[in-house]
């Protein structure tokens, strides 16, 4: 059947079986490459898209089931300006493979929406639910106490 | 973003409306063939470029280390480029040299070095070319940045990019093997290296940052098909039957695949191939025998079974009279249990088998060894197969006996149109290969004074039919259709390194095997430091044990058996040892004591641990603080120190986040990971069965310390060696001593879960 999505600002219509996890429409019909496959049971967190700015597993989402904006990695960037999030896990230098790192990025990027300046243990107890077998744990952390102080000096919304 | 309807109604009415149908990312392969690169011509590893820019093309894959941005460094400093004007290109069969992908932690070690000389003889022949166009001789020019300039004339000024513009050097290396292809020029004291030692940023982290990079897992192709294994749901089943009316009239079915025990599906999308493997219906007979013990009763059974193999005792100094002469003898026994690599992201690949030619899209880190497995096991000669290397998750070694590339190969072959393999979770927990399990007996003889007169070693690993890379007989899908070998490969266990100068040691190795040895889900291959963190974790607890015994500090303890001689080891990495022992003794802020700390009587209860390792010429000696809650059992590593002396360091901020993760991975592997089992399956199938490390778990503090702890450190010929798996052996066994110090209680099988931590405190109690 066919449905309409907006993803990353964009209207599009795919063709797909309802129950189909969004995770296959984004990546196989809209080429996106942010959102990866895991693990397809929602316990990883590398299928990560925000949804109306929440962080939801993609993967064990169907797609006819989304009703609101999708945003994937690819869309954090406005006018070709990373995101202060992105930018912290550049400055940082976080990803060793990089392969869970939308998920960390996306779900960091949620928790700094609502909670502009998190506590060590808020970050921790935000960003557990999403695994990194490099164990890039304590890089991630680090950019999000980065990505917290840059976005209230510049006033920034996440 | 857009926070209400209204915002999200009136965005929408100025949005362009597509309609999406499938993406397509890769054009169909030419008509090949691919021959190899031959590393003993300049051109296949260096290009100038008209911009006065350089491309790199090395034999290596990076498996999330950063290795290509610190090549880029090495090469443009032999070169003399600017970093900044250069690119680095790696790991695809037809297009850069054969140095073996990724593994064992040869990259700046071994692989550095014909990198380095191919930039060295382009740096020759370049200024070559600019003293026969200013008629004056080389020793008469300098080069900065890519400009060659006349030393006392200023004014005659050539870039390399002119020099070269878009030809090619032709000229030949000399050398019997890659590692020793060199050109005449020699490569530049360290002194001189600009780049080296420097930490630019990694070149391959922005496009993972902001979702740009395709990565093996985005291949994608015209006309391609998705594939699903359907595996064995018990160990050494027989395929009875396949009931393909189970899937018949399935929305996108291509077609049920099956050959000896391996079946698959292939479907025109992913999610019809993953719903048709769910629903088709197969008959399994079960083996006869259990094929393997439960993973409960693994130890007693790797303890009483007939070893396969056993390696000749390494023995030294005369260990059965000192026992006898001890004025105390202490034994132990450690458990180490399997562990998965289990990677982020399960195997994959994509196979294209159009023209005549196989091209599989792979992470694999050995794609050199995947094109030559692929090659025998489809029936292709090499030059008709490549393989193009693409970032993946990282998997520690999962990926050098990968088995998406075969599978995905066959598929293509069978079906005709490029085919995408992914596995599923529970497959890839259960079916990876996994880092062998080990049994380790140690008996250590103290004098009255508490000198360690004595020590036995005695390890059994359960190893046997050791899986090696991308081998045409021995990946799983051979395995299953029954195209494997005769002979399974032996498999090792390991003994520890001979650090300390203990006068009499016996140490012995054993290999065991499991009842089923083919097509089962317990099959080893190489993880992180093979077999290293297994005797590590023995050896350092154990030392931690005896000096618990001597009522000496652990640290304390190691540095007397350090300097007791400098005669053996040549006395190299004894000196290098002792200076990072003491560099992280520093950096911890050590005071002395014995262990265990007098406990205090609150809930949580606070200890520290040492241990250290060395791997080749790597030296690491870590520290671990430890939280263990006495009413829970958890143990949380509140820090970690490293002290870590690899040489010369190349880019020490990549180095340093290397040692960080390679010491969170050990650490999960102590406190977290085991592969379970009962008498027919694997049970560990995801991430609740088979836990990892979590955000929470993080230690609050990590403090790496780059040690050179060389007599001579300011040499100009200071050798880099290997970093990434050594940092991962000490782990275990300082977590394992920091819960001592802490409890009391000492530890002997991994991994220390809550449960049993807690069922160890109150049995001590």
């Amino acid at each position: 059947m066919s449905l309409t999505l907006r993803v990353n600002g964009k209207t599009q219509r795919v063709d797909a079986e309802p129950s189909t996890p969004l995770l296959y429409v984004l990546r196989n019909d809209l080429g996106l490459r942010g959102p990866h496959f895991g693990c397809g049971l929602g316990q990883c967190g590398a299928c990560t898209v925000l949804v109306n700015g929440r962080a939801t597993r993609s993967c064990i989402t169907p797609c006819s089931a989304v009703k609101g904006e999708i945003t994937t990695l690819e869309g954090l960037a406005k006018d070709g300006k990373l995101h202060p999030v992105q930018q912290a896990w550049i400055d940082e230098q976080v990803p060793q493979c990089g392969f869970c790192q939308n998920g960390q990025i996306l779900t960091a990027k949620a928790l700094l929406e609502r909670n502009p300046q998190p506590t060590d243990a808020e970050i921790r107890e935000g960003m557990n639910g999403v695994l990194c077998r490099c164990m890039t744990y304590y890089r991630v952390q680090a950019a999000i106490r980065r990505a917290s102080k840059a976005m209230s000096a510049k006033g920034v919304v996440a | 973003m857009i926070t209400s309807r209204r915002d999200l109604l009136k965005s929408a009415g100025i949005l362009v409306v597509s309609f999406a149908a499938g993406v397509r990312t890769g054009k169909a392969q030419g008509a090949g063939p691919y021959p190899d690169v031959d590393f003993l011509e300049l051109d296949s590893w260096i290009a100038i470029h008209p911009d006065n820019s350089a491309t790199f093309s090395v034999g290596k894959t990076d498996c999330g280390q950063g290795t290509g941005t610190s090549f880029r460094q090495i090469m443009a400093d032999e070169l003399d480029i600017a970093f900044e004007k250069t690119t680095c290109v790696m790991g695809s069969t037809d297009i850069t040299v054969d140095q073996g992908g990724s593994g064992g932690s040869t990259a700046m070690e071994r692989d550095s070095w014909p990198m380095r000389r191919a930039a060295a003889e382009a740096r020759r022949v370049l200024l070559d070319m600019a003293s026969e166009r200013f008629q004056t001789p080389v020793a008469e020019l300098e080069v900065h940045d890519g400009v060659v300039t006349v030393k006392n004339d200023p004014s005659k000024t050539v870039t390399y990019g002119q020099l070269i513009g878009a030809k090619k050097f032709h000229v030949r290396l000399s050398g019997s093997n890659i590692n020793e292809a060199t050109g005449k020029a020699p490569v530049k004291p360290v002194q001189q290296l600009n780049n080296v030692g420097k930490s630019p940023q990694r070149y391959d982290i922005p496009p993972k940052v902001d979702g740009s990079l395709e990565w093996a897992v985005d291949v994608r192709l015209p006309a391609m098909v998705h594939a699903r294994n359907v595996k064995p749901p018990f160990a050494g089943a027989k395929l009875k039957r396949i009931d393909e009316s189970s899937v018949r009239g399935l929305p996108g079915l291509v077609k049920v695949v099956s050959k000896g025990n391996y079946v698959a599906v292939v479907c025109e999308r992913e999610e019809q191939a993953i719903r048709a493997a769910q629903m088709l219906k197969v008959e399994w007979e079960k083996p006869e025998r259990a094929p393997f013990p439960s993973s409960e009763n693994l130890f007693n059974y790797m303890r009483e079974v007939k070893p396969t193999s056993s390696g000749k005792p390494v023995v030294a100094g005369d260990p059965e009279t000192a026992f006898t002469r001890a004025a105390q003898v202490i034994e132990a026994d450690y458990d180490i249990p399997f562990q998965g690599h289990t990677a982020i992201g399960p195997a994959h690949a994509m196979a294209d088998p159009s023209n005549g030619q196989m091209t599989v899209y792979s992470n694999d880190m050995k794609s050199y060894g995947m094109r030559r497995g692929v090659a025998a096991f489809v029936g292709m000669p090499n030059d008709r197969v490549r393989v193009v290397w693409k970032e993946g998750p990282q998997g520690f070694g999962r990926t050098a006996a990968d088995d998406a590339g075969c599978e995905a190969a066959y598929l293509a072959k069978e079906i005709g149109r490029p085919v995408r393999v992914q596995w599923m979770r529970s497959e890839e927990t259960a079916w990876d290969t996994k880092s062998p399990a080990f049994a380790v007996k140690l008996r250590g003889a103290l004098d009255s004074a508490g000198n360690l007169l004595a020590i036995d070693f005695d390890a059994r690993s359960a190893d046997y039919n050791h899986v090696g890379y991308n081998e045409a007989d021995t990946v799983l899908i051979a395995q299953l259709m029954g195209s494997r070998r005769e002979q399974p490969a032996s498999g090792s266990a390991s003994m520890p390194s001979e650090m300390y100068a203990i006068p009499n040691r016996r140490m012995a190795t054993h290999v065991v095997s499991l009842p089923l040895i083919w097509e089962t889900p317990l099959r080893t291959g190489n993880l992180r430091d093979p077999n290293g963190p297994q005797s590590t974790f023995a050896s350092e607890s154990f030392i931690d044990e005896l000096a618990a015994a001597a009522k000496v500090d652990p640290f304390e303890f190691r540095m007397k058996l350090l300097q007791a001689s400098t005669s053996d080891d040549a006395g190299f990495r004894r000196a290098r040892s002792i200076a990072a022992l003491q560099a992280v003794a520093k950096a911890y802020g050590w005071d002395s004591r014995p262990s265990p700390k007098p406990r205090g009587a609150g809930e949580i209860l606070t200890g520290r641990g040492i241990a250290y390792a060395f791997r080749g010429e790597t030296i690491v000696a870590e520290i671990a603080e430890v939280e263990v809650n006495r009413r829970t059992g958890h143990v949380w590593a509140k820090r970690l120190v490293c002290a870590h002396d690899c040489g010369l360091v190349i880019n020490p901020q990549s180095l340093t986040h290397t040692i960080e993760c390679a010491m969170l991975h050990s650490l999960s592997r102590a406190i977290h990971e085991e592969v379970e089992f009962d008498t027919e399956k694997v049970t560990s199938v995801d991430w609740k069965t088979h836990p990892t490390l979590t955000h929470a778990d993080t230690p609050e503090r990590i403090d790496v310390v780059l040690v050179n702890g060389d007599p001579h450190p300011d040499r100009p010929d200071l050798r880099p060696y290997g970093a990434g798996e050594a940092a991962c052996k000490p782990m275990l066994a300082a977590i394992a001593n920091a819960i001592y110090d802490a409890t009391g209680v000492r530890l002997r099988r991994i991994p220390f879960r809550a449960p049993r931590v807690l069922a160890a405190l109150r049995a001590a109690a």
